[in-house]
C-alpha cells in the first residue's frame, strides 16, 4: 500500500492539494479505497476534509440540504427524510450505509450510484465550493469534475409524489438490475401535470427518461393510460451490461418495472 | 515513505501503532496488532467479513483508513469473550451450528451484536436486514439468523 492521506479543515485547502497528479477526494472510502485494494495504482494519494459542516443536514421550509458526507444510514434514521429513506436504504448493506456518502454516490458508477437516481429526479443541485449547478450538469461532466462537492440541495417532495424502486436479483441487499426514481405532481382527479423520471443502470450514470416524462403528461395512472409512457422509456438508453444482468435484459425489464412503480 | 502514528481504543484496551499512510484498518489490526479476528475476503466492501464496530457503528475494516480512526473506539469480535466465558452470540453460534467454515463468522457477529445493541428483541426480517451485507457460503444462512434469534431470547430473559 503506497496511498499517502492527507486531511485537512477546510475545502479550499483540499481543492488545491487535489491539483497535484493522482491525487483522489475520500469520503466514505467505499470506491475509492476499493479501487485502491482492486489495484488501480492511478491513485497515489488521498485527500480528505473533516469540517463538520460537511455532515450536516438541514430541513426548513420545505428545502433540504445534505452536506457531501452525510452517510446513507444519516438519511434512512432522519424522520423529516422518511421519503428518501427507501432510496438511501437501496445502497448496500448496513456497514456500506454507515460508510457511504452523499458525495461519493454521486460519482459511483452504474450498477451503483442508486441514491443518485433519486438526486435526479429531485432535482437536486450540486454544490461544489462557490458555484451550484443542477444534477444533470454535474453528471455529464462528473468524469473530469475536480472540485470537492460540498453539498446537494433540493426541494422535498410530499410522500405521495415521490416513488423509488430498485430491482436487485438477491434480497433484501443486492447490486442493482435497475433503479427508478419518480416525482409525479397530479390534479385532484388524478391527472399527470409534471413528471420527472431518472432511471439507474440505463447508462454509465443515471439519465433521465424524457420520453416516457412526456408521455405521461395528461395521463391518470391506469395501465392503458400509461402504456405510451412505458414503451417510450427505452428510447435513448443504453444499458450496462455487468454480471448481474446484460444491456438486452434490463432493456426488456425496464418497461415492467417502471409499469409497476407508476401504477401502485 | 515516512510513517504515522495513529492511537486508538481496541476492545478496551488502548493501542498505538506507526503505520504506513494509506493503511487499511484491517491491515493494522491483522498484521500491525495482531487481532486477526476481522477476516480479508473480498477488499471490495462486498462481502463483510472484515466488519468491525467502530463508535458503536458497524463498519467494514477493509475500506477504513487507519488513519481515520485516530481517537476511535474498536470493537472486534476477539474482544466479546470476558474471563474464557463466550458471549451470547458466540455461544449461540456454538449451538445453533452457525458456523461451519468460520471465514464469515467474526462478521456476523460483529454485525448482529450491532443489531441486538440496539433492537433487543429483534423480528425474524430484522435479523436478515442486519445480516444482508454479510455473505456465507456453507451454512444458507437459516443457522445463522435462528442463532441470532437465541441470543436475543437469551439476553431478553437474562434481562428479566
Amino acid at each position: 500500500m503506497t496511498l499517502a492521506l492527507q486531511t485537512f479543515s477546510s475545502v479550499k485547502d483540499a481543492n488545491a492539494a487535489l491539483l497535484a497528479a493522482g491525487a483522489r477526494y475520500i469520503g466514505g472510502g467505499t470506491l475509492v479505497v476499493r479501487a485502491a485494494n482492486e489495484g488501480d495504482i492511478s491513485v497515489s494519494s488521498l485527500v480528505r476534509v473533516t469540517d463538520p459542516g460537511l455532515s450536516r443536514i438541514a430541513v426548513s421550509g420545505g428545502k433540504v440540504r445534505l452536506g457531501a458526507s452525510v452517510t446513507m444510514a444519516a438519511i434512512a434514521r432522519q424522520p423529516e427524510l422518511a421519503t428518501l429513506a427507501p432510496a438511501a436504504r437501496a445502497v448496500g448493506g448496513p456497514a456500506i450505509r454507515n460508510m457511504a456518502t452523499v458525495g461519493g454516490n454521486l460519482f459511483a458508477p452504474a450498477p451503483y450510484g442508486d441514491f443518485a437516481v433519486a438526486l435526479l429526479a429531485l432535482d437536486a443541485t450540486v454544490v461544489t465550493g462557490d458555484s451550484e449547478m443542477p444534477i444533470e450538469t454535474f453528471l455529464a461532466g462528473r468524469d473530469t469534475s475536480r472540485a470537492v462537492v460540498t453539498a446537494v440541495g433540493f426541494s422535498l417532495p410530499r410522500a405521495e409524489s415521490f416513488r423509488f424502486l430498485k430491482v436487485s436479483r438477491v434480497k433484501p441487499k443486492g447490486v442493482s438490475v435497475l433503479s427508478i426514481a419518480a416525482l409525479l405532481q397530479r390534479a385532484a382527479d388524478g391527472t399527470v401535470t409534471a413528471a420527472r423520471i431518472a432511471l439507474g443502470c440505463m447508462a454509465d450514470r443515471p439519465i433521465r427518461a424524457r420520453s416516457a416524462e412526456k408521455a405521461l403528461l395528461g395521463c391518470k395512472l391506469t395501465p392503458q393510460e400509461i402504456a405510451p409512457a412505458l414503451a417510450a422509456a427505452s428510447q435513448g438508453i443504453a444499458p450496462i451490461t455487468d454480471p448481474i444482468a446484460s444491456a438486452w435484459y434490463r432493456a426488456e425489464v425496464l418497461p415492467v418495472h417502471l409499469g409497476r412503480l407508476l401504477s401502485n | 515513505m515516512a510513517k504515522v502514528p495513529v492511537q486508538f481504543t481496541l476492545n478496551g484496551s488502548e493501542k498505538a501503532e506507526f503505520i504506513e499512510s494509506g493503511t487499511t484498518l484491517l491491515h493494522a489490526l491483522r498484521d500491525k496488532i495482531g487481532d486477526t479476528s476481522p477476516k480479508g475476503g473480498c477488499h471490495q466492501g462486498t462481502c463483510g467479513a472484515c466488519s468491525v464496530i467502530i463508535d458503536g457503528e458497524l463498519r467494514l475494516s477493509c475500506l477504513t483508513l487507519a488513519e481515520t480512526c485516530s481517537g476511535a473506539d474498536i470493537k472486534t469480535t476477539a474482544g466479546l469473550a470476558e474471563g474464557g466465558v463466550l458471549h451470547p452470540l458466540q455461544r449461540a453460534f456454538l449451538d445453533a451450528f452457525a458456523t461451519q467454515c468460520g471465514f464469515c463468522t467474526p462478521g456476523m457477529i460483529m454485525a448482529a451484536k450491532v443489531l441486538l445493541d440496539r433492537t433487543p428483541n429483534p423480528s425474524r426480517e430484522d435479523v436478515v436486514e442486519a445480516l444482508s451485507g454479510n455473505i456465507c457460503r456453507c451454512t444458507g444462512y437459516e443457522p445463522i439468523v435462528q442463532a441470532v434469534l437465541t441470543a436475543a431470547r437469551a439476553n431478553s430473559q437474562n434481562a428479566a
